[in-house]
């Protein structure tokens, strides 16, 4: 050891939020088993009725009542027991899970969209159009979720669209409030400014020097709202208000099978395992998510 | 003081005011009110001068002032269903609902309060692990199934609760438990990270030092400080549970407002969706506009 060896050059860095996030997305302490629990999710959205062991709205009668198969009666045939009209209680959440499928990722996508846009609108520009958004934001808070929901579906034919578009307007604020912050303080580092001084429109500095910061916020942000949005979702089916059949949702079975309470525990207790699992499972990979990549935020 | 109260209560205002427009925008999304706000069977005779009345030939900004004038008079049209005014209903199932919260309210303190607080003293120890537990779980499971597990086991297997309605004390138990544990789980975790700040602080060390004992420590010092962040979002929480009746009055069919309302929305009683609506938006914004005046009460040092 004659020569201390020239520091060894610095790697690039990475510039873009994207190649942030998977430079910094390891896989040691990943929760696998509610990753394990999201995958198998969507995989049953995806393969629908191609993968029940029945079909999820086949009437048979004589087949009512089946208790799951480990209970006196039951049959591995239906392995979770079948509701009132002999229906495959497996097969149907099944099915349900394409509807929470569908319903997280447009009401996340709209949401996020919305809420992110008008969040850095509000942040960059400030004065009146922020004070706008804000107070906007703030009336919207005012009426409570379900409530605004309630009216929205005494006025609207009550179904997949109504949930979404519901959910879309219930949850923007929460991404407008967070991302404006966010942008807040953005707004006021350098490089924002250099690129303000170099003649950079505004859109160019939103997607080139806005939106790769707050990236992984949004990761985060997205992540945890899937469980709020299963739930919203299940809430308003329950009440009739959501999903209709023919189509089956989760909330839609727990609907269905409240009145044979007595009869059939499993009809109220399987669908909401299904909910709670899920749930569970995109809270723990949001908090994952958000301690690797976001450690400011731990009170989200 | 005076300047944060008028300022409070004149966003408050807005708020309100800017709801009412919201909840008179969406009455209108359906193009034809009159459709909404009166039975399907209504004579023709009723059709036009209701038309008349809501001023539906005239331009949108005056109906809604016509709207408005009329709300802000208590008057939200008659409800079609039980065939008295519609606001005079909201308000007559409003104290069952206002019951339900308090006891949702009081059983999810009974049950954050004491964890929150253990599971900081005992940091890392099983309290704090079923602490965790809980609060996970409570995040995951709607309300209504909560309700449906406890009519299930209380009321189906053990026979040992009313599984529906309303009565004596007993009726209100597993309803209030539903409705109160989503919001353990949030309220467990501000107590415990408060808790965790405040036995930090030199006080807490100061009188351990000169040999206080603990548990006087623990609640009588550390707990009343770590109450304020608590304070500050009890309102939302309180307010959360007007919302979260909706679901669950309709699970135990508790007679309060939010199962009149969605048994309107399903019997299409508008009238009555519109005034349970607002009615319940005014009581949100009033109940937080509380809780930011009642930290000056509890915090001396934000007293202004």
């Amino acid at each position: 050891m004659s020569v201390t060896s020239a520091p060894a050059p610095v790697p690039a860095v990475a510039t873009s939020g994207v190649s942030r996030f998977t430079s910094r997305l390891r896989l040691k302490g990943a929760p696998w088993v509610p990753l394990f629990i999201l995958a198998m999710v969507l995989v049953a959205a995806i393969g629908g009725e191609t993968l029940t062991p029945h079909d999820p709205n086949g009437l048979n009668l004589g087949a009512a009542f089946k208790p799951p198969f480990w209970q006196a009666g039951g049959t591995s045939e239906y392995l979770l027991g079948t509701d009132n009209l002999g229906r495959d209680v497996l097969s149907r959440i099944i099915a349900g899970a394409r509807v929470s499928a569908i319903v997280s990722l447009y009401a996340i996508v709209f949401s996020g969209a919305i809420g992110t846009m008008l969040g850095i609108i509000a942040g960059y520009f400030g004065g009146i159009i922020d004070t706008i958004i804000v107070r906007i934001a703030e009336i919207k808070m005012a009426i409570p979720g379900l409530a605004l929901a309630l009216i929205f579906s005494a006025t609207m034919d009550p179904g997949l669209s109504t949930v979404i578009i519901v959910i879309v307007l219930t949850y923007w604020t929460w991404y407008a409030r967070i991302i404006r912050s966010e942008v807040l303080s953005l707004r006021e580092r350098d490089y924002v400014a250099f690129a303000k001084v170099a003649g950079c429109g505004s859109l160019t500095i939103f997607f080139r020097h806005l939106l790769p910061n707050i990236f992984n916020t949004l990761v985060v942000l997205m992540t945890l709202q899937v469980g709020q949005v299963i739930l919203f979702e299940a809430s308003l089916s329950f009440l009739g208000l959501g999903i209709q059949a023919p189509d089956t949702s989760w909330g839609l079975m727990l609907a269905d099978a409240r009145q044979y309470i007595t009869y059939a525990w499993w009809g109220i207790t399987m669908p909401g395992i299904a909910i709670m699992l899920t749930c569970l499972s995109s809270n723990l990979t949001g908090d994952w998510l958000r301690d690797l990549l976001d450690p400011k935020r731990r009170q989200l | 003081m005076k300047v944060v109260f008028a300022k409070g209560l004149l966003n408050a205002l807005i708020s309100i005011l800017g709801a009412s427009l919201i909840i008179f925008i969406i009455s209108r999304l359906s193009g034809d009110p009159v459709s909404l706000m009166l039975p399907m069977d209504a004579p023709q005779s009723a059709i036009r001068a209701l038309r008349e009345e809501l001023g539906l030939d005239r331009p949108m900004w005056e109906q809604y002032l016509i709207f408005l004038w009329k709300a802000v008079q208590g008057d939200f049209g008659q409800s079609y269903r039980w065939q008295v005014p519609a606001l005079t209903l909201v308000f007559e199932r409003l104290p069952a609902t206002i019951a339900l919260a308090s006891a949702a309210f009081a059983f999810s303190l009974m049950l954050a309060i004491p964890l929150g607080v253990l599971s900081a003293v005992h940091r890392g120890s099983w309290i704090d692990q079923i602490g965790r537990v809980i609060a996970m779980l409570g995040q995951a499971v709607p309300s209504f199934w909560v309700g449906l597990i406890l009519i299930l086991v209380f009321a189906v297997e053990l026979r040992w609760l009313p599984a529906f309605g309303a009565g004596g004390v007993q009726h209100v138990i597993l309803p209030a438990i539903a409705l109160g544990w989503y919001p353990v789980a949030a309220q467990t975790r501000i107590i415990r990270s408060g808790m965790l700040e405040v036995l930090e602080s030199d006080y807490i060390r100061m009188g351990r030092a000169v040999g206080t004992p603990e548990r006087l420590l623990i609640w009588k010092y550390a707990f009343r400080n770590a109450l304020l962040p608590l304070v500050t979002i009890m309102g939302v929480y309180f307010a959360s549970m007007l919302s979260g009746a909706f679901v669950v009055e309709t699970v135990f069919a508790w007679p309060g407002l939010g199962r009149t309302v969605v048994e309107a929305v399903f019997s299409r009683d508008f009238p009555v969706v519109q005034a349970g609506v607002l009615i319940t938006t005014i009581l949100f914004v009033l109940s937080n506009f509380l809780v930011d005046l009642s930290y000056g009460l509890i915090d001396p040092r934000i007293r202004l």
